[in-house]
């Protein structure tokens, strides 16, 4: 048997580099030599990621890990995103003196946990990768042990926990059902399964309904967010951010492939978890955005504008769904969709950090004149937010655009205008926060400082943000081309 | 009915009951002990099965190490006495509970399933092993695993430390 180790050399790379950093910091006093280690295994891991892009679709131990344009997209965008969370933790890590390798080298197994479930197309192996992303996670939004960051830590363990549970339900159900573990196996005996026998087997839909609860958890849609708004308060904020954007983005990467390749014919099944997607991104973006206009705390705000922004990828995964196998809109529009609120999120979140270091408070009162104490920072902020509400010249705009036409195209038209509605909701405490910014009287006179590290990240999201909204040409190709998944 | 048959129902019922008795019962020390009976019964339904390889795995990880760990960490908690106190959300829970276990058992059981014509495999040990790390088998999932461990190893000493 051969391993085909050069297929897994990205995440064997990287856990290679966990574990420098983890023995590193036994000697080393200068702990920023850390954040530069875990910052190169980062690249390293995504020069090989780059090699492996273009290439033919590839699997290695027997189709149980799946290397196709799909994974390879999300690889990088789970690197890139564990890279600005370390550099945009820099000001936050110096403040315990103790434990930052275990710090860094949490956040780089966990994007390792990502990285897998994104690429893994077996049962066993998926849910074991869910395992090892949300056990880093529950750590890293303890990690600062004071009794908001450790309830916030228990909470989502516990709930973790449930959803965890429901999700060995569903896989439970599916493999009786099939008695295969392998997503391709189990698609290929769901359609050699009678059609009077498959429609008499009410366990395979109540499998998908538990796996979609049991992915629905990470991805934190309503009915599954209860958890978002206390986690996120509490978590150290760039684990907030990392948790809104790679967390999140892992879970649509297990969604859409694990739906797209085992229920994906026949359409009859397909059509049923497209409208089960489709129901719940209706009630998940008017939830979010309706929540989100009454809070006062700007992490939590940031936390219900994350249901919300989850609503509106979920419309790439119902359009998925109802078009079946006949789909390609669907699946780069959530990619492209995935890619722009990865950078945006990420940027709103590093001029919060920015921010809340100096006035040491999230509340958005405080937030006051903060155009003329950090005007950088707050025209970075604006861009972000802008880019929330899908504003011209934005990346949101596009992403926007893109996944509602996928919606549209596919007859979920009503979906689309539940989508453009809860927009217009949405601009209400988006610009209210820009209002407070630019238009408020600033509390004290006194400069708001950042490090080189925050400046450095917030400019490179900023960047990010305008190029994918005034250059998508490019981008559009690349979620084109990602849109391949592996299926036989 | 078989003997099997009975010694099925026998573990059925103990363990079922168990378990109920470890949501209800107030004393958390009585629940532990009562959660121990459960995974002996568990394990007893194993054998029924004949997954043997299980059934030890059972007894050895969760009757031994994880039942101990329980009772330790109840002996080192405070306030102990104060039992298992009931929430506001007790009486929804319980009816969703409810309905989501009428719903299962309705799925189970209308659903045809396919039953395989072979015959159990004893002993299960050696397959299990080579279906792990042998030809096709399921090497990845269990090298995820100890990164996994690695994980929780690393979150035990971060959590643990002193303030």
């Amino acid at each position: 048997m051969s391993l085909k180790l050069e297929l897994l050399t990205p995440e064997l790379s990287l856990l290679i580099f966990a574990l420098l950093v983890i023995l590193l910091d036994l000697g080393i006093k200068q702990k920023k030599v850390l954040a530069g280690v875990s910052i190169l295994g980062l690249l390293v891991s995504g020069g090989f990621v780059l090699t492996l892009w273009g290439r033919e679709s590839a699997s290695a131990f027997n189709g149980m890990f799946l290397v196709d344009p799909f994974a390879l997209f999300f690889k990088l965008l789970f690197l890139i995103a564990a890279g600005l969370v370390i550099l945009a933790s820099q000001d936050y890590v110096s403040k315990f003196a103790r434990f930052q390798g275990e710090y860094y080298a949490l956040i780089l197994i966990s994007a390792i946990g990502m990285m897998l479930l994104a690429t893994t197309g077996e049962l066993i192996s998926i849910y074991i990768a869910l395992e090892l992303s949300s056990i880093s996670l529950y750590i890293l939004t303890g990690f600062l042990k004071d009794p908001k960051s450790s309830e916030a830590g228990l909470k989502y363990l516990l709930l973790g926990a449930v959803a965890s549970a429901t999700l060995l339900y569903g896989m439970a159900l599916v493999f009786g059902l099939t008695g295969k573990t392998r997503l391709t196996e189990i698609a290929q005996a769901i359609q050699t399964i009678p059609l009077t026998t498959l429609l008499d087997s009410p366990a395979l839909l109540l499998g998908i309904i538990l796996l979609a609860c049991g992915f629905g958890f990470k991805i934190a849609c309503v009915p599954f967010q209860m958890w978002v708004p206390d986690v996120y308060e509490g978590a150290p904020t760039p684990i907030t951010a990392y948790l809104s954007v790679a967390s999140k983005a892992a879970g649509f990467a297990v969604i859409a492939r694990f739906f797209y390749t085992t229920f994906g014919v026949p359409d009859w099944l397909s059509l049923n978890w497209g409208i089960l997607f489709a129901s719940l991104s209706a009630i998940t973006m008017t939830l979010g955005n309706v929540i989100a206009i009454a809070q006062t705390n700007i992490k939590r705000m940031l936390g219900y504008s994350s249901i919300a922004q989850a609503g509106y990828l979920m419309v790439g995964l119902a359009a998925v769904g109802v078009a079946s196998m006949a789909d390609t809109l669907g699946r780069s529009g959530l990619l492209f969709f995935l890619a722009s609120y990865t950078l945006t999120n990420l940027g709103a979140f590093i001029a919060i950090i920015a921010i809340s270091n100096k006035i040491d408070s999230d509340l958005i009162d405080d937030y006051t004149g903060m155009g003329s104490r950090a005007p950088l920072l707050a025209l970075g902020l604006t861009l972000c937010l802008i880019s929330l509400i899908g504003l011209p010249p934005t990346a949101g705009l596009i992403a926007k655009i893109y996944i509602f036409n996928a919606g549209v195209h596919y007859g979920l038209l009503w979906l689309v205008v539940i989508g453009v509605i809860n927009s217009c909701i949405s601009a209400y405490y988006y610009l209210g926060v820009v209002k407070v910014m630019w238009l408020g009287a600033p509390v004290s006179e006194e400069k708001v400082p950042s490090s080189w590290a925050l400046r450095i990240v917030l400019a490179l999201t900023c960047l990010g943000v305008l190029v994918l909204g005034i250059i998508p040409g490019k981008f559009v190709q690349i979620a084109e081309t990602a849109v391949r998944i592996f299926t036989s | 009915m078989t003997v099997l048959d009975i010694v099925f129902w026998l573990l059925a019922v103990i363990s079922i009951g168990a378990a109920l008795a470890v949501v209800f019962l107030q004393n958390i020390f009585r629940a532990a002990l009562f959660l121990v009976l459960c995974f002996f019964a568990v394990a007893g339904l194993f054998i029924t099965l004949q997954a043997d390889f299980l059934a030890v795995a059972q007894v050895l990880i969760y009757v031994g190490a994880i039942s101990i760990l329980i009772i330790l960490a109840i002996m080192l908690t405070r306030e102990m006495w104060r039992g298992n106190p009931g929430g506001r959300f007790q009486l929804p829970a319980f009816i969703i509970a409810l309905g989501l276990f009428g719903v299962m058992v309705w799925a189970v059981i209308n659903t045809s399933w396919q039953i395989s014509a072979e015959l159990p495999l004893v002993p299960t040990t050696a397959a299990i092993g080579s279906r792990l790390f042998g030809e096709g088998g399921l090497l990845l999932p269990l090298e995820i695993a100890a990164v996994l461990l690695l994980a929780a190893i690393l979150g035990a000493i971060v959590l643990v430390r002193e303030k």
